[in-house]
């Protein structure tokens, strides 16, 4: 019988793997914004669980806000990664450093 | 509109168009205004003087503005005409008329003329308020702008390093006897609960006797504010131990030297002297130390006029020499022979200055005296000016027929002093005694030196420009003729140098001064003297002293005389006669001739006493207390650690987007453990 936990145990292996997928990836960009609708969906999965454990649709209603939050977000994050590729001719993460003080 | 007023604000509305118009309005629209408002304050200044000469005119106050009123504090703009202004203002307004028309000429050539007339005119102003005031706060207020035109004018070629430090001499030295001046104003109305001329004068007999602690000592009123008022006209008249402003002042174009450092400013407080005569009467111990203090700088300061070799310093000493006459007469009590010196010596004193600015003005701004000789047949005018000059300082005359302006003042002060009977009066009767055969010395070394002999022109650097300058062109057009020119010109001295005789607009102010250096004295003397009902109560005037005067032996009376002609034979004989004197003299008491050539090392004194400590000081308090402290651990020590803190928060910002996607989630997973604990 797959319980509650086995969720939200699933939901945190995402989630970790979303963050570490911020951090230790020194590669390109497009991985960072994969991590974090990694981190998301973890969120949602852990709505979702929640909303059927507790009988209650408020989760749900609220997985579908962050569904569409998340794809709006995908959408903006790749149009300005390719405006950045158009000017810098780079996407690589430690070329990003143009803020430093 | 009473007269005074216009007489009063002539000046301040022509210095005012002259000096903010300036360029606006050109070198002659500003040249005829204040001109033309000087000969119009001192033509309407005469009839107030003849009015009072003749009894007709009563004392009065113009009142003008309010002024402050502050509890028991209360005093007003107001202009006091009374017998004692009416002699100021036809000094003031004769002298400076003549002068700024004397300027037309010597200033002809400088390039800023409109300032210097501006100036000249807001002196007189000034010096106006001074004189008509009628309570010392307005005094105080004319002093100060006295003291202020005299700072402009000294430093009035500002680009001359020399002129600039002469300015600021005189004004801080002149500070140090505003001090005095400001005290003594506080402990009046601190006394007296008013600074009305009037009432500090009608209530101070009351207060003869009283005492009053000071610096911790039972001191007596009367004296201790006589004297503070005192000090105030010793920096203002340059009396000895303030004085060594008024030689450095000379810096200034010479119709300043003329007008404000000869005949009006520095004649300030023996003014002030004889305003508050009733009240200076009361304090026995300050006339003697005015006395005493006069006595020793008409002496001290003859001598140093003795050996100097610049012209106008040594008319310059003669000046200051001049005023301790007329503390000592003031001291002895004899205000009205203070107040005739002042007259006569306004007169022939800018006469000698006016003409010594001729000859500068004829020798191509050459001052040294060494320089100069044989120029009488050269400028037979001012040469003439500056005898009239020369014999009204000496006081030559002949008892009771006719005597130069000098003459009657001087004589009158020695006999004042001589009556006066008390150890101070026989000081200052002997050391005027002997000031005046050193001012009869010095006064005909100045017109041997100049205008006889034979010239000495070709050492002069300035003449030697003057004629490179003429033979310049002479080159040019005669190819090789320089070397004959220079060989002929140094065979008499003149290294071919011809001196020019000054313009009418300097030879009539030398003109009419010399009347009234040859006349003021025999015309005025029993009025200003014997003149109980000319006085009208305007001065403290003392009926026994008078008395006294009139019966003084016969040798005390021509004495004077006598030392003149001693002073004006030893001259001769130095300068004419026999020449090398002098040299000699100056071999075998080299010491002596040194210690009064280098002016008695006031100067050198004071610089190691004040000015080099307080420079020392200043050093420190920069050096150690601003830079060290203050700057160190102020603005410059904040700067340094925003320096470094910002340094250190600037490694933060790295850029990288992992980084700040670290720090955010630290911050969350801190937050939410808050909020979970």
């Amino acid at each position: 019988m797959i319980g509650i936990e086995h969720y939200l145990t699933v939901g945190a292996i995402l989630f970790v793997l979303g963050v570490l997928g911020i951090f230790l990836n020194r590669k390109n960009v497009i991985v960072i914004l994969m991590a974090v609708e990694l981190i998301l969906l973890a969120v949602n999965l852990n709505l979702v669980a929640f909303s059927a454990f507790l009988n209650d649709l408020t989760g749900q209603v609220f997985a579908m806000l962050v569904l569409t939050v998340a794809a709006a977000e995908a959408a903006i994050g790749l149009a300005i990664l390719v405006i950045y590729f158009r000017t810098r001719g780079s996407i690589a993460v430690d070329d990003i450093n143009r803020m430093k003080g | 509109m009473h007269p005074i007023l216009i007489i009063v604000f002539a000046p301040l509305v022509a210095a005012l168009i002259a000096g903010l118009g300036n360029r606006f309005i050109g070198n002659v629209a500003a040249k005829s205004v204040t001109t033309a408002g000087l000969f119009l304050a001192a033509g309407l200044s005469w009839p107030i003087f003849l009015g009072f000469l003749g009894g007709t005119a009563t004392a009065e106050v113009v009142p003008v503005l309010k002024w402050v009123q502050s509890g028991t504090l209360t005093f007003d703009w107001a202009l006091r005409v009374d017998t004692l202004t009416a002699i100021m203002l036809v000094v003031i307004n004769s002298v400076s008329a003549l002068v700024h028309l004397y300027s037309w000429g010597y200033m002809e050539e400088d390039s800023d003329q409109p300032r210097f007339f501006a100036y000249l005119s807001l002196f007189t102003f000034a010096m106006l308020m001074l004189v008509t005031a009628d309570n010392l706060v307005q005094m105080f207020f004319g002093w100060e702008g006295v003291g202020l035109a005299s700072y402009l004018l000294i430093g009035f070629w500002y680009k001359k390093p020399s002129a600039g430090a002469a300015a600021i001499k005189a004004f801080v030295v002149n500070r140090v006897g505003d001090l005095g001046f400001m005290l003594g104003i506080f402990g009046t109305f601190m006394v007296f609960g008013t600074t009305s001329i009037a009432e500090i004068l009608a209530a101070a007999p009351s207060m003869s006797g009283s005492t009053i602690t000071f610096v911790g000592m039972r001191l007596y009123t009367m004296d201790i504010l006589c004297i503070l008022l005192f000090i105030g006209a010793m920096g203002k008249s340059a009396q000895l131990g303030l004085h060594t402003w008024l030689p450095d002042a000379m810096e200034g174009p010479t119709p300043v030297s003329a007008l404000i450092h000869a005949a009006t400013m520095v004649t300030a407080g023996v003014f002030m002297l004889c305003r508050l005569s009733p009240m200076f009467e009361t304090a026995p111990t300050a006339l003697t130390i005015v006395t005493i203090v006069g006595a020793a700088t008409c002496f001290f300061a003859a001598t140093i006029g003795t050996t100097q070799w610049d012209i106008k310093r040594v008319i310059a000493y003669s000046t200051c020499s001049q005023l301790g006459y007329m503390f000592f007469a003031a001291g002895v009590g004899a205000y009205g022979a203070a107040m005739f010196h002042l007259f006569t010596h306004a007169f022939f004193k800018a006469l000698l200055f006016l003409g010594a600015g001729s000859v500068i003005h004829a020798m191509h701004h050459e001052q040294d005296m060494r320089y100069y000789g044989g120029l009488r047949k050269k400028i037979p005018l001012t040469f003439w000016a500056m005898m009239m000059g020369t014999l009204a300082i000496t006081g030559v005359g002949i008892l009771g027929v006719f005597g130069f302006a000098g003459f009657y003042s001087k004589d009158a002060i020695l006999e004042a002093a001589y009556a006066r009977h008390n150890g101070a009066g026989q000081f200052a009767f002997w050391a005027g005694a002997i000031a005046a055969l050193l001012t009869s010395f010095y006064s005909w070394r100045l017109m041997f030196l100049t205008f006889w002999g034979r010239p000495r022109w070709e050492q002069s650097e300035h003449i030697q420009h003057a004629v490179h300058d003429a033979h310049g062109h002479d080159d040019h057009a005669h190819g090789h003729g320089h070397d004959d020119h220079h060989g002929h010109g140094s065979d008499d001295g003149t290294a071919g140098y011809h001196p020019l005789e000054s313009p009418v607009s300097m030879l009539l102010p030398l003109g009419i001064l010399s009347l009234g250096a040859v006349f003021a004295g025999f015309v005025f003397h029993h009025q200003f003297i014997d003149g109980a009902s000319f006085w009208n109560g305007s001065i403290f005037y003392n009926e026994d002293l008078i008395h006294a005067m009139h019966g003084v032996p016969l040798w005390v009376k021509l004495t004077a005389t006598i030392v003149m002609l001693i002073g004006l034979a030893g001259a001769y004989v130095a300068y004419i006669a026999k020449p090398d004197i002098p040299a000699k003299f100056v071999a075998s008491f080299g010491a002596l001739h040194q210690f009064v050539y280098r002016k008695w090392y006031f100067d050198e004194l004071y610089d190691a006493l004040f000015v080099k400590p307080a420079f020392a000081f200043g050093r420190w308090f920069w050096q150690l207390g601003d830079v060290g402290t203050i700057d160190r651990f102020g603005p410059n020590g904040i700067a340094w650690v925003v320096e470094r803190s910002s340094v250190a928060a600037k490694s933060i910002q790295s850029g990288y987007v992992y980084t700040y996607a670290l720090i955010m989630l630290l911050g969350l997973v801190g937050a939410v453990t808050y909020v979970l604990l």
